[in-house]
Parts: C-alpha cells; sequence; structure tokens
C-alpha cells in the first residue's frame, strides 16, 4: 500500500483511498506512542529536515516526536536561526539543504505554495506543515482521525468551524477534507474575517454563529491571532469573545454530544471560554495525541516502498 | 527469484496455481491440539505463559492454541497480536509495503514465557522481526517459537520449539495455509508451484 502522491502538499492533492490509508495507518501507529519504548525501526538510517520559517512549538515538536518514533534523524531549522535573516533566498536554503541529503522536507512557510515550490526544485519528499493560508494538510488528517474516534462516521455529520476563516490554512484543509469524507461543513465568523468563495469549496457560510452552531455535532474553534485587533479586524479582544467567543451558552445550540476541537494554541477567554477548553466536551488534546500519530503515517507512507524514483528525479 | 521475500505469493496467484491439498480441518485440528499439549507439558506449571500470534494466519493459530490449552488445563493464557510491518527487513526494497495493522498487546512482557505463533516458518525472517518486535516491548523471560508448518529453507539461524507439521518443499513451490476464521472457507494446508497453472477441469468422460 503506497499513496498516490510523492509529497503532502494539501488536501486537494490526495486521492480518496490515500486519505483512507493516511487514516487506518495513523490508527495503528498510535499504540507505539503507549508502549515502554516509543520506537520502532521503520525510517532508520533516514533523515529528515524540519524547515519552520514561521514559529511553531506544537507542529514542530509533533513533526520531530513522530519522526525520532519512527527512528529517522531528525533535524530542525527555524528561520530566526538560519541564513533567511541574512537574506538568503527559499530556493538557495533548499537547494544547501538538499546538498545534505535529506530524504524528507518538513516545511512551514509564510508563502502559500512555498511547499509546491520546494517539490519542483528539490529531490526530497516534500511535506507541507502549513503554507500561508493555503493549506496545513497534517491538522486536518489529525483533526478528521480525532472526529473519526468520537463519532465514528463522517457522512451526514454536521461540523462548524468558526472564527478567523480568511487567515486560517486549518479551515480551508478541513473544508476540503471533511467535505470529502461526506460531511457537512458549516463556516461562520465575524464580517471582516469571512473571505468569498468558501461557498464554491462546499462550504455553507452561515451569516450568525449560532446557525452554524445548531445541532452542530462537531465544534471547531479557530485560534485569533490578536495581531489582527491592530490590523483592525475588530475592535478588542473582550469584544471578540463577546461576540465570537464559544461560550457554554453557546455551545447549548450544538447537538447534546458534540466535540469542541481547537488546533491550539488557543487564546483562552478570546475565542473559546476556559472552562469549555478543559471541559469534557473538549478533545484538544487528543487531536495533539493524534497528530503523532498522523504524522508517523505520512512519514512512514511517503519514505516506505519503491524509493527508485528518488535517484532517477 | 528474491529470498529476501518474507510473504508467499499474492494469494491471487496462489488461487489460479495447481496444488495439493496436504492437510484438511480434522488434520489441522489435531495439530493444535497437539501443539497446545506439548506447550503446556514444556511450560509445566507455568503461570507466566502467554501467546503472541504474529498477523496475519499466526492470530486465529494463536487464539485456537489458547482455547485449546483452556479446555485442557482449565487456564486462560493471555493472547497478544504482533504486526511486524514494521520491522521486516525488506521495507524499502518491496514495491509496495503491507497494511499496516495494529499491534495489540495488552499484558506486560517483561518476565513472561512468550510462545510466539505463526502458520508457516520458511526463511525466518519474520521471526526475526517478530524478535525485535516483541523485545521492545519489554524482557521476556523466554521466548518460544509455535508454527503450523515448518517448510525448510532458513535463511538464519531461526528454529521452532513446536511444530504441527514438517514439510518438504522446494523453493519453486508455495504453502498456502487457509483458515476459517481468517479466510472463511474450510481449513486446509496446499503445497503447490507458483508457476504452474492449475489445469482446466478435464471431462470424466473418455
Amino acid at each position: 500500500m503506497a499513496l498516490s502522491v510523492r509529497h503532502l502538499i494539501g488536501i486537494a492533492e490526495l486521492s480518496d483511498e490515500d486519505i483512507q490509508l493516511i487514516l487506518d495507518t495513523a490508527e495503528s501507529f498510535k499504540e507505539v506512542s503507549e508502549r515502554p519504548i516509543k520506537k520502532v525501526p521503520p525510517l532508520r538510517g533516514r533523515t529528515v529536515i524540519n524547515f519552520f520559517f514561521e514559529p511553531s512549538t506544537r507542529t514542530r515538536s509533533s513533526f520531530e516526536i513522530a519522526e525520532r518514533r519512527l527512528s529517522a534523524d531528525s533535524l530542525s531549522l527555524t528561520a530566526q536561526a538560519s541564513s533567511v535573516v541574512k537574506g538568503e533566498t527559499l530556493l538557495d536554503t533548499a537547494r544547501n539543504l538538499e546538498a545534505m541529503a535529506p530524504d524528507v522536507i518538513v516545511i512551514r512557510h509564510s508563502a502559500a505554495g512555498a511547499p509546491a515550490f520546494l517539490a519542483r526544485h528539490t529531490r526530497s519528499r516534500i511535506v507541507n506543515a502549513g503554507d500561508g493560508a493555503h493549506e496545513h494538510p497534517t491538522q486536518a488528517l489529525l483533526d478528521a482521525l480525532t472526529i473519526r474516534d468520537h463519532k465514528q462516521r463522517f457522512k451526514g455529520l454536521k461540523v462548524a468551524i468558526l472564527g478567523d476563516l480568511l487567515h486560517s490554512r486549518v479551515m480551508r484543509s478541513n473544508l476540503l477534507l471533511l467535505t470529502r469524507l461526506g460531511a457537512e461543513v458549516h463556516v461562520a465568523g465575524p464580517g471582516s474575517l469571512v473571505p468569498p468563495g468558501l461557498d464554491l469549496m462546499g462550504a455553507t457560510v452561515a451569516r450568525r454563529y449560532e446557525d452554524a452552531l445548531d445541532g452542530a455535532d462537531v465544534v471547531m474553534m479557530l485560534r485569533v491571532q490578536l495581531e489582527r485587533q491592530k490590523s483592525s479586524f475588530f475592535p478588542t479582544t473582550r469584544e471578540y469573545f463577546h461576540f465570537f467567543g464559544l461560550t457554554a451558552e453557546r455551545l447549548k445550540l450544538a447537538a447534546p454530544d458534540a466535540i469542541v476541537m481547537h488546533p491550539g494554541p488557543m487564546n483562552r477567554g478570546v475565542e473559546i471560554a476556559s472552562s469549555l477548553a478543559d471541559g469534557p466536551t473538549s478533545v484538544i488534546l487528543d487531536q495533539v495525541t493524534n497528530g503523532v500519530a498522523v504524522r508517523m503515517a505520512v512519514l512512514y507512507l511517503l519514505l516506505g516502498g519503491d524509493n527508485s524514483d528518488d535517484a532517477a528525479a | 527469484m528474491n529470498t529476501a521475500v518474507l510473504d508467499a505469493p499474492p494469494r491471487e496467484l496462489m488461487a489460479r496455481a495447481a496444488k495439493t491439498k496436504i492437510m484438511d480441518a480434522v488434520k489441522i485440528e489435531r495439530a493444535i491440539t497437539r501443539l497446545a499439549e506439548e506447550i503446556l507439558e514444556r511450560n509445566q506449571g507455568a503461570v507466566e505463559l502467554a501467546l503472541v500470534g504474529i498477523r496475519t494466519r499466526g492470530v486465529p493459530i494463536a487464539k485456537r492454541i489458547a482455547r485449546k490449552i483452556e479446555e485442557i488445563d482449565r487456564r486462560k493464557v493471555p493472547v497478544g497480536v504482533l504486526d511486524i510491518t514494521l520491522y521486516r527487513d525488506d521495507f524499502t526494497t518491496i514495491g509496495s509495503q503491507p497494511v499496516l495493522r495494529k499491534t495489540e498487546i495488552a499484558f506486560p512482557v517483561t518476565d513472561k514465557r512468550i510462545v510466539l505463533v505463526d502458520d508457516v516458518l520458511y526463511t525466518g525472517r519474520t521471526i526475526r522481526a517478530a524478535l525485535d518486535g516483541i523485545i521492545d516491548f519489554g524482557r521476556p523471560k523466554e521466548i518460544q517459537l509455535a508454527v503450523l508448518i515448518d517448510r525448510g529453507h532458513r535463511e538464519l539461524p531461526i528454529r521452532a520449539d513446536y511444530i504441527g507439521k514438517s514439510v518438504q518443499t522446494s523453493l519453486d513451490e508455495f504453502v498456502q495455509v487457509q483458515l476459517a476464521d481468517e479466510d472463511g472457507e474450510a481449513d486446509a494446508v496446499y503445497v503447490g508451484e507458483i508457476h504452474k497453472p492449475a489445469k482446466p477441469a478435464k471431462s470424466r468422460k473418455h
């Protein structure tokens, strides 16, 4: 069993079989993280370079742990600590890294299309850890795995994705993935943060939060970047919470067994009430655990099997 | 021929090939009963006994042995399931690897007498992978090996402690184990030749 793609650039490029394969393989990888010795050998001797141009603790550590649990050699570079600060271009950076022969480059970048660019210009496999507002495929996959764990199905499930839709790659990847799996995705956010065209991607764009929340089986809150308030997208965080925060009251509109998700890091008291972040409906920590399993599955499936085309590329 | 291949040829190929049935359901049942008795005899009074079936067909065999042990000795022996896909030595050379399924070992492995169970012992590479896998879970007191069929041609210094049936085979032949609980058809063991297709059924009239 292998993936139909050479790189993981986005959900858009994955086939339905790829998606099932990744989710099922991730399921099998979960137990590795529960063993006393959390290591399995398939990627022994392979090199993975994590190149994070944007700061990230959660995604980067999740990838690092996944790589090391597969016995790969893992190296992380952040933009601040690299020559990017001295003005080196993305292509030069990648070419220099490639001279060290990494098998995989995991990249997070503020420019949409950066991973695809690397895929065209280097021989390594590329995994997109988030590019601009375009896609964050491993996040969507771990979200889907978490939903599957708790709801056992996707068809006909109502998923509400709420918050800063404009800047969210998490929303876009989830929208693509969940609609492909048969779920109904309803999105809502402050007027200034809802981009046009989401309906063309399969979402139901609700005018009010309450409409998106109504009867939702899954409530996914997006992180609000506090810097947006400086760019006048909304007046203050207090006002954001008042009108758009997920509170216990608003959650009552959802289905009685609804689960609350968040890609992290959370701004408590801004997009989500503290009590809900820690409450029984929250599956936020499950998302983190599943993140390691999903990333192990992706790396395993990308690097396993026939590698004869790597030399020829 | 690629002797590094752990698996038998794909089941579709085996289905089309000419083959002889060397064990039927009755013989398999007797073999499994004998394996259970031998395991009990050697591990006399051992409370630390546990069985680990190697995916895929080692698993139903392990479960059947456990049931027999319970019938004979009135003791429940824990059964674990080991998927060796992550420990294979041909991971990067096979065209596409098999689907990874779950390993489920719900009991602590340290200080246990583990009996690994598989359907066919051939080159020994699957067992080598299984040993690595089990040892990642802890430090067993002992690891023993029970197989339904030993077909020879070891490529590593591995041997079984309990053997259902020893079968002399050539490298051109395959051994196919069919189990009702896994394959949905009656229990059977076949030996056949990979490159020889089955002859179409001849008319009985001459």
